[in-house]
C-alpha cells in the first residue's frame, strides 16, 4: 500500500480501488481488530443478559435471596448488575475505539485521497 | 385515600394547568419547527438534519425517540402494579442498545445516506430490497405509532380528569379521546412535513430535558419521603401491594406458574424468554432509531451519541424504578387500579400524591400533576413525529425515488413526496388509531419491537458481516421474519381465544406465547440464510466497497 496518493484522478476504477484496499493487509488487520472486539463482547453480553432472563423465569427462590438483611434481594442486584456492565462495555467499547479502530481508519482514509465529507454521488 | 381527594378538589385546577403547559411545549416547538423549516434547503436538510448534529445532541434526541409513552407511563405502571417484573423491561430496553453501539450504528453511518435500506440495498438489486425495507419500516411504525397515539386518547381522559358522565369544552371522554389522537396527529405532521429532521430532532431534545427533569424531580422526592433509604421504600411498597416478599421478586406478572397445570406454566415461562429476546433484539432493528445516526456528520460521532443514549436512557430507567415502587408505596395499587386498570396513570398519580405532600396541600398537588401530565403529552407528541419521519422517508427516498423513479428522482421532487408522504401516513395512523382504541398498548409496542427483531435485524447484520448475503437473501429475510412474526401473534392469544384479547368473543387461537420473538426472530435468520444459499448472486466488487466504506469511512456522505 503505498501511503501517499498522488492528488491527480487515480488510474484504476473506483471499483478497483475499493477491491484492492479490501484485500490490504492494513484493511484486514481493522477488520480483525473490529470483529476481534465486537464478537466476543457481543456473545458475552447477551448471554449475560441470558442468564439474568433465564434465572427470573426458572430460579424465583435465588433471586428472592434477600441480601444484607434487608429488602433488597439477588433479583434487584442482578438486575442493577445488567445496567453496570451494559455501562462498562459501553465504555470500554469507545476506549477501545478511539485507540485502536480509529486510527486505522484515518490512515485507510487518507491513503485512500479522503479528506472531505459531504454529499456527492448516491451510493 | 388522601390523592382521590386532592384529585377531586384539585382537578379543575390541575386540568387548566396541564393545558396551559401543554399549549407552552407545543407554541416553543412549533416555533422551533418554523426556525428548522427556513434551515431546511436539501433532501439531506430534510431527512438527516443537515448532518450537523453534535454527538451529544443525536444522543439526547436519541433518548427522546426512545424513551416512548410506554416507558414513561408503561413501565413505572407494571412496577407499581406487578412489582419486579416492569423492571425486566427496562433492563431489555436498556441492554439492547449494546448491539445498536457495537455492530450497526457506526457501519450503518458510514455506508447509508437517508434511510436503513440504504444499507440493506447497497450490494443488491435496488428495487425487491428497497421495496421489502419501505414495507417493512412502514409495518414496525405503524404499530409504534399506533401504540403512542392510542396511548394518548386513553390518558387524556385521566390526565385532564374528565370521568364518565361529564364533560370538558362540552366532549365527553369517548369524544376527548378522538379530539385528542386527531389533535396529536394533526401536530405530528406539521413537526415532520415543516421542520423536516432538524425541527424533529429539536422537539426531540426538548422533551429529553424535559422528560429527564421530571423523573429527577420526582425520584428525589421519593428518595427524600424515605431519607434516601431504598430498603424502607421497597419494605413499604412490597407491604401495600399485599402480596410481600413477591413482590420484590421476578415472576408476579411474566413466567408465572401456575398450580397443576405444567403445560401452561411451561408457555409462561416460554413468553418470558420472548419477550427477552424480543426486547434485546428489537432496537437495533427500528427505523426510527436506525435514521438517528444519519444526523451525525461522522461514524466517530454517532458512537458518541449511542454512548451519550445510553447514559441518559440508563438513568432513566433507574428512575423509573423509584417511580414505579414510589407509586406502589405512596398510591397504593387500588387507587391506581381504580384510575387506569392498566396502571398507565401511576407516574401522575405519584407527582400529585409528592405535590400534596411536599408542596402544600392540594395546589402542589394539581401543580405537579400537571407537570408530569404535560411532560407525558409532550412524550407520546415527540416520539410520534420520529416514526412518521421514518416511515415518510422510507416511502419517498426508498419506494418513490429508487423503486418507481428507479433513482431518476429530482431532490426536490423526492422531498416533496417526503411531506406528502408523511400527510398521508398521518392521516392513516390517525384513522386507525380512532379506530383501534381498544387494543391493548403494550401488546402494540411488544409487537412492533418483536417485528423489528425478526424483519430488520437479521437483514442489517448479515448484510454488513456476511460476504455471501445477496438480494435473494435479504428479501427471504425482511419478509420470513416479518410475515413470522404477524402471523403468529395474529394467532395467539393476544388476538383471540383469551378474556383479555382483542376480540374476546371469537377463538382462532393456536399459538401459545404472547410474543413470537423466541420463534420469528430465529427463523427471520434463518430466512435470510436459505434465501442466500439458494442463489448464485454474489456481487464482490460492491461487497469491497461497502465493507471499506462502512470499516473506515470512505466515501461517507
Amino acid at each position: 500500500m503505498s501511503t501517499d496518493t498522488p492528488p491527480s484522478a487515480p488510474a484504476e476504477s473506483a471499483a478497483e480501488r475499493y477491491l484492492a484496499v479490501q484485500r490490504s493487509d492494513e484493511f484486514a488487520g481493522l477488520r480483525r481488530a473490529l470483529r476481534g472486539f465486537v464478537f466476543p463482547m457481543t456473545v458475552a453480553f447477551f448471554l449475560w443478559y441470558a442468564l439474568y432472563v433465564i434465572l427470573s423465569a426458572y430460579a424465583r427462590d435465588f433471586m428472592g435471596t434477600k441480601l444484607f438483611g434487608s429488602n433488597i434481594n439477588v433479583a434487584l442486584v442482578f438486575g442493577l448488575l445488567q445496567f453496570v456492565s451494559t455501562f462498562l462495555i459501553a465504555w470500554l467499547y469507545s476506549r477501545y475505539a478511539d485507540r485502536r479502530l480509529d486510527p486505522i481508519a484515518d490512515r485507510i482514509r487518507a491513503e485512500m485521497g479522503e479528506v472531505r465529507h459531504d454529499d456527492g454521488a448516491r451510493g | 385515600m388522601m390523592t382521590v381527594l386532592a384529585a377531586e378538589a384539585g382537578s379543575g385546577t390541575a386540568r387548566n394547568l396541564t393545558i396551559v403547559l401543554f399549549l407552552a411545549f407545543v407554541a416553543v416547538t412549533l416555533g422551533i419547527t418554523i426556525w428548522a423549516s427556513r434551515q431546511t434547503k436539501t433532501a439531506t436538510d430534510f431527512y438527516a438534519g443537515g448532518r450537523s448534529f453534535s454527538g451529544f445532541q443525536n444522543g439526547m434526541a436519541i433518548g427522546g425517540d426512545y424513551m416512548s409513552a410506554a416507558s414513561f407511563l408503561g413501565i413505572a405502571g407494571i412496577i407499581a402494579l406487578y412489582g419486579y417484573d416492569g423492571f425486566l423491561y427496562s433492563i431489555g430496553f436498556l441492554v439492547a442498545w449494546l448491539v445498536a453501539l457495537l455492530l450497526v450504528a457506526e457501519l450503518l453511518r458510514n455506508s447509508g445516506r437517508y434511510t436503513m435500506a440504504d444499507v440493506l440495498a447497497f450490494r443488491m438489486r435496488q428495487r425487491p430490497v428497497r421495496t421489502a425495507a419501505a414495507v417493512s419500516t412502514i409495518t414496525v411504525s405503524i404499530f409504534y405509532l399506533l401504540a403512542q397515539m392510542v396511548g394518548a386518547g386513553a390518558l387524556v381522559a385521566l390526565l385532564l380528569g374528565i370521568k364518565p358522565g361529564t364533560t370538558f369544552l362540552g366532549m365527553d371522554a369517548a369524544t376527548a379521546k378522538v379530539a385528542t389522537i386527531i389533535l396529536v396527529g394533526a401536530l405530528m405532521i406539521i413537526y415532520v412535513t415543516v421542520g423536516g429532521m432538524k425541527g424533529t430532532t429539536y422537539v426531540q431534545i426538548v422533551k429529553a430535558f424535559l422528560l429527564m427533569a421530571g423523573a429527577l424531580l420526582m425520584t428525589l422526592l421519593v428518595l427524600a419521603k424515605y431519607k434516601f433509604n431504598l430498603s424502607s421504600l421497597l419494605g413499604d411498597a412490597a407491604a401495600a401491594s399485599g402480596k410481600g416478599a413477591a413482590f420484590l421478586e421476578p415472576g408476579l406478572r411474566y413466567g408465572r406458574e401456575v398450580a397443576g397445570d405444567p403445560t401452561q406454566t411451561f408457555y409462561n415461562k416460554m413468553d418470558l424468554l420472548s419477550l427477552g429476546i424480543a426486547l434485546v433484539l428489537g432496537t437495533a432493528g427500528l427505523p426510527h432509531i436506525l435514521i438517528r445516526f444519519y444526523t451525525v456528520p461522522t461514524a466517530k460521532a454517532a458512537r458518541k451519541s449511542v454512548l451519550w443514549a445510553i447514559g441518559i436512557i440508563g438513568t432513566f430507567y433507574l428512575l423509573t424504578l423509584a417511580l414505579g415502587f414510589g407509586a406502589a408505596a405512596l398510591v397504593g395499587s387500588e387507587a391506581i387500579t381504580a384510575q387506569d386498570k392498566a396502571g398507565n396513570t401511576a407516574a401522575p398519580q405519584l407527582a400529585e400524591a409528592l405535590g400534596m405532600d411536599f408542596f402544600g396541600g392540594n395546589l402542589g398537588a394539581a401543580t405537579l400533576l400537571a407537570i408530569i401530565a404535560a411532560v407525558a403529552f409532550a412524550t407520546i407528541l415527540a416520539v410520534v413525529a420520529g416514526l412518521t419521519l421514518a416511515s415518510s422517508s422510507s416511502l419517498a427516498h426508498d419506494f418513490y425515488a429508487n423503486v418507481i423513479k428507479r433513482g431518476q428522482a429530482s431532490e426536490r421532487r423526492e422531498v416533496a413526496v417526503a411531506r406528502i408522504s408523511a400527510l398521508i401516513i398521518g392521516a392513516v395512523s390517525i384513522a386507525l388509531s380512532i379506530y383501534a382504541q381498544n387494543l391493548n398498548v403494550a401488546f402494540l409496542v411488544a409487537l412492533a419491537f418483536a417485528v423489528a427483531a425478526s424483519g430488520n435485524l437479521p437483514a442489517i447484520l448479515y448484510s454488513l458481516f456476511w460476504k455471501r448475503f445477496n438480494t435473494s437473501g435479504a428479501v427471504w429475510a425482511i419478509y420470513g421474519g416479518l410475515l413470522s412474526a404477524v402471523v403468529l401473534v395474529f394467532f395467539s392469544p393476544v388476538v383471540s381465544g383469551s378474556a383479555t384479547a382483542m376480540f374476546p368473543n371469537h377463538d382462532w387461537q393456536w399459538f401459545p406465547l404472547s410474543n413470537p420473538g423466541i420463534i420469528s426472530i430465529p427463523f427471520g435468520f434463518l430466512c435470510g440464510w436459505i434465501g442466500t444459499v439458494i442463489s448464485k448472486e454474489h456481487d464482490e466488487e460492491k461487497y469491497a466497497e461497502l465493507e471499506v466504506r462502512a470499516l473506515t469511512g470512505a466515501g461517507a456522505h
